[in-house]
């Protein structure tokens, strides 16, 4: 065995990594790393058809997950992953399409999306991992950072209000919605599991360290400890009110799953309500 | 190149009254487009009406996003899903899918975008004509690229170059516009549309050799790289990023180097396969006039004009834009006086041909500000000015 093997043999990501763009670009101890273990562990307990996972990301370190997934991935522009999957779902409705992104690309530059595919019941599944703050760009203040924070761009503290974002996607019409810190291993790879399964709109968000920027401007230790910070910080409360989810500075995180309805997906509600109006004239899509 | 028949299910063969934004749409759908995915303004959201009216009994899907971010970037996902796509546009919204026409181009997709011109800039004109967006449509995005541009000047002719937008989308893997405006594009003609199988519509280039093999961007013989569409197992990667063959992200001086010059050269390698061009009594002309779209139609009347008073003037139709066809009016500048060109805005397209003409010919620019078409007069005194 060389040396590399052997270190090709204990990663056990590795079917489910591009090895060959291996070492990341991650800073030691960043947290997103964690996530997308988890989601490989979604993969592989799910067994689903992996031909059939698409990635998304867009722009930002957690857009660079997009890169390193050994699937049909795309990495495409700031702001714009939901709507890429739309289009990617919608053109193949068998995909079982992820947008894998971060707080500032889904929820700033790209909010309007968002609020649009929940709205319309769109079936992707979007991990958002929640470091909260522009990593990739220099630590600025996103609309995630809480109140009290500081960052680049908030060098005296931020002092605007901050998205709740399973508030924000159950409002949106979301069909699943789950909070849970990079700690959670396991409950993660759950959630990514049961919304990889849901046929409808879901949101994971993934409470992360970023140890580099955030942590580093706001003296909260090293990745490990942050990690371990979140989690210990953290009370599971599946089903709790998302009226009651926002995040203070350094502050109790309520985790768990929030919301898991049923409701037509986009295409499910078109081929119905077309089916009603137009009969036989109707060309069925996509069932 | 793969050229198959039109799938008559999009086919709506027969002699029709549509207008020209009516026609788009008919043209799409004859082309095989499957997808669309667009957001109203004027004057364009007729073009969108008709598609989502249509498609049901099509087959395929129409959704109207929220904004035209996301109407390009969803043409996008879903030329990669598998599926012919198009949207359809005026200036402002032409604007907001700037950034991601340059995604497009970076990662070589497949996809048409109707342009159907107000005047500007910002909102403007809404519901009155321009040409102002000609070299938006060629520079708008950052960065080094090239795109095809068509100029249809009636309602057949907004079938027919929908359809041959996409036939060179698909054959060059990049964005194609259809540059219209409002006066051709609620401009209701006859629009005879022929039957399916009198229709060739150019097949995606399909990547068919062995999976592991694949390399998204490795070119082939024509210096296009096969495509293959997500779910089928290929496990690929692209990006936005600078990349290389695998599609990886390479941020280096060399790879940019390798990258962008292939981006443009795909297209103006080919420019003489892609323009088309309409030529009238050109041959002893002393004065070419040069139009597009409706100024082409207005041109006319000027150049009956100038002709019944003695005048040698030929005329030049460009029914593609972009790429610019340099030769052509190279050729021409050694032989002519002058060119003049009519166009709805303040001096765009007739940069370019004041460039080829290189001081070998004059260069006469008649602008109109946009809100209505040219006063045929207007043309006709610079024609004369031009041929003193
Ligand atoms: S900057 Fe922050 S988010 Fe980005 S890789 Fe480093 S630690 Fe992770």
């Amino acid at each position: 065995m060389t040396k590399e093997d052997r270190l090709e043999a204990k990663n056990p990501s590795e079917k489910f990594l591009r090895m060959d763009r291996i070492p990341h670009i991650w800073c030691p101890g960043c947290g997103i790393g964690t996530v997308v273990t988890s989601f490989n562990e979604a993969l592989k307990k799910s067994k689903i058809d992996l031909d059939d996972v698409v990635v998304v990301s867009g722009i930002g370190c957690t857009g660079r997950v997009a890169g390193y997934v050994k699937l049909d991935s795309f990495h495409s522009t700031h702001g714009r992953a939901i709507p890429f999957a739309t289009g990617l779902k919608l053109a193949n409705p068998n995909l079982n399409v992820v947008v894998f992104s971060g707080d500032g690309d889904i929820f700033g530059i790209g909010g309007n999306h968002f609020i649009h595919a929940a709205r319309r019941n769109m079936d992707i599944t979007v991990i958002c991992v929640n470091n909260f703050n522009y990593a990739m760009t220099g630590g600025q203040v996103a609309a995630t950072t809480p109140i009290g924070a500081n960052a680049s761009t908030a060098p005296y503290g931020n002092f605007e209000f901050s998205f709740s974002l399973p508030y924000l996607a159950e409002a949106a019409g979301a069909t699943y919605v789950a909070r849970w810190t990079a700690l959670h291993l396991r409950r993660v790879t759950k959630s990514i599991q049961e919304a990889l399964a849901k046929p409808g709109f879901s949101l994971i968000e993934v409470i992360t360290p970023c140890v580099t920027l955030y942590a580093r401007r706001n003296r909260l230790g090293d990745g490990l400890n942050l990690l371990k910070y979140y989690y210990d910080k953290s009370v599971i409360e599946h089903g709790a009110d998302t009226r009651t989810l926002d995040i203070s500075y350094q502050g109790k995180l309520v985790v768990g799953k929030f919301i898991d309805k049923e409701k037509p997906t986009f295409l499910h509600a078109m081929n119905e309500h077309m089916t009603k109006i137009l009969g036989d004239k109707f060309v069925k899509y996509g069932e | 190149m793969k050229k198959v028949k039109a799938d008559p299910k999009g086919v709506l063969t027969g002699s029709h009254y549509l207008d020209g934004d009516y026609a788009i749409a008919e043209g799409g759908l004859a082309a095989g487009c499957r997808f669309f995915a667009g957001y109203p303004i004027t004057p364009s959201t007729e073009t969108a009406e008709r598609f989502a009216e249509r498609i049901p009994s099509v087959g395929g899907v129409f959704i109207q996003m929220e904004d035209e971010l996301a109407s390009i970037t969803a043409l996008i996902g879903a030329a990669w899903g598998g599926k012919k796509s198009m949207t359809v546009t005026s200036g402002p919204g032409f604007s907001l899918m700037m950034e991601n026409i340059g995604l497009a181009c970076m990662m070589e997709t497949p996809l048409v975008i109707a342009n159907v011109q107000r005047g500007g800039p910002s909102t403007g004109l809404p519901t009155l004509t321009g040409q102002q967006d000609m070299m938006q449509a060629k520079w708008g995005s950052h960065g080094d690229y090239e795109i095809i541009a068509l100029s249809p000047d009636s309602p057949q002719e907004c079938f027919d170059l929908t359809i041959e937008a996409f036939n060179l989308s698909e054959i060059y893997r990049v964005p194609v516009f259809v540059m219209t405006d409002e006066c051709v594009g609620h401009m209701h003609e006859k629009v005879v549309i022929p039957p399916a199988e009198e229709i060739e519509v150019v097949e995606r280039k399909w990547y068919e050799g062995p999976k592991d093999k694949y390399l998204p961007y490795k070119l082939d013989k024509d210096g296009i790289p096969f495509m293959v569409k997500a779910g089928d197992g290929y496990r690929f990667h692209t990006t936005g990023l600078t990349h290389d063959e695998r599609g990886y992200p390479v941020i280096n001086a060399e790879c940019q180097a390798e990258t962008i010059p292939r981006l443009s050269d795909k297209i103006t390698d080919n420019a003489d396969k892609i323009i088309m061009l309409e030529e009238d009594q050109i041959d002893n002309a002393e004065i070419v006039v040069i139009s597009y779209g409706i100024t082409s139609r207005v041109s006319i009347r000027a150049v009956q004009l100038a002709r019944k008073a003695g005048m040698k003037i030929g005329t030049l139709r460009l029914k593609t834009v972009w790429p610019f066809p340099e030769k052509r009016i190279k050729q021409l500048a050694k032989k002519i006086k002058a060119f003049v060109v009519p166009e709805i805005n303040y001096g765009q397209v007739v940069l370019e041909v004041e460039r080829c003409a290189a001081g070998k010919a004059g260069t006469y620019h008649v602008p109109h500000m946009g809100g209505w078409v040219h006063d045929p007069n207007d043309i006709l005194n610079v024609i004369k000015e031009a041929a003193k």
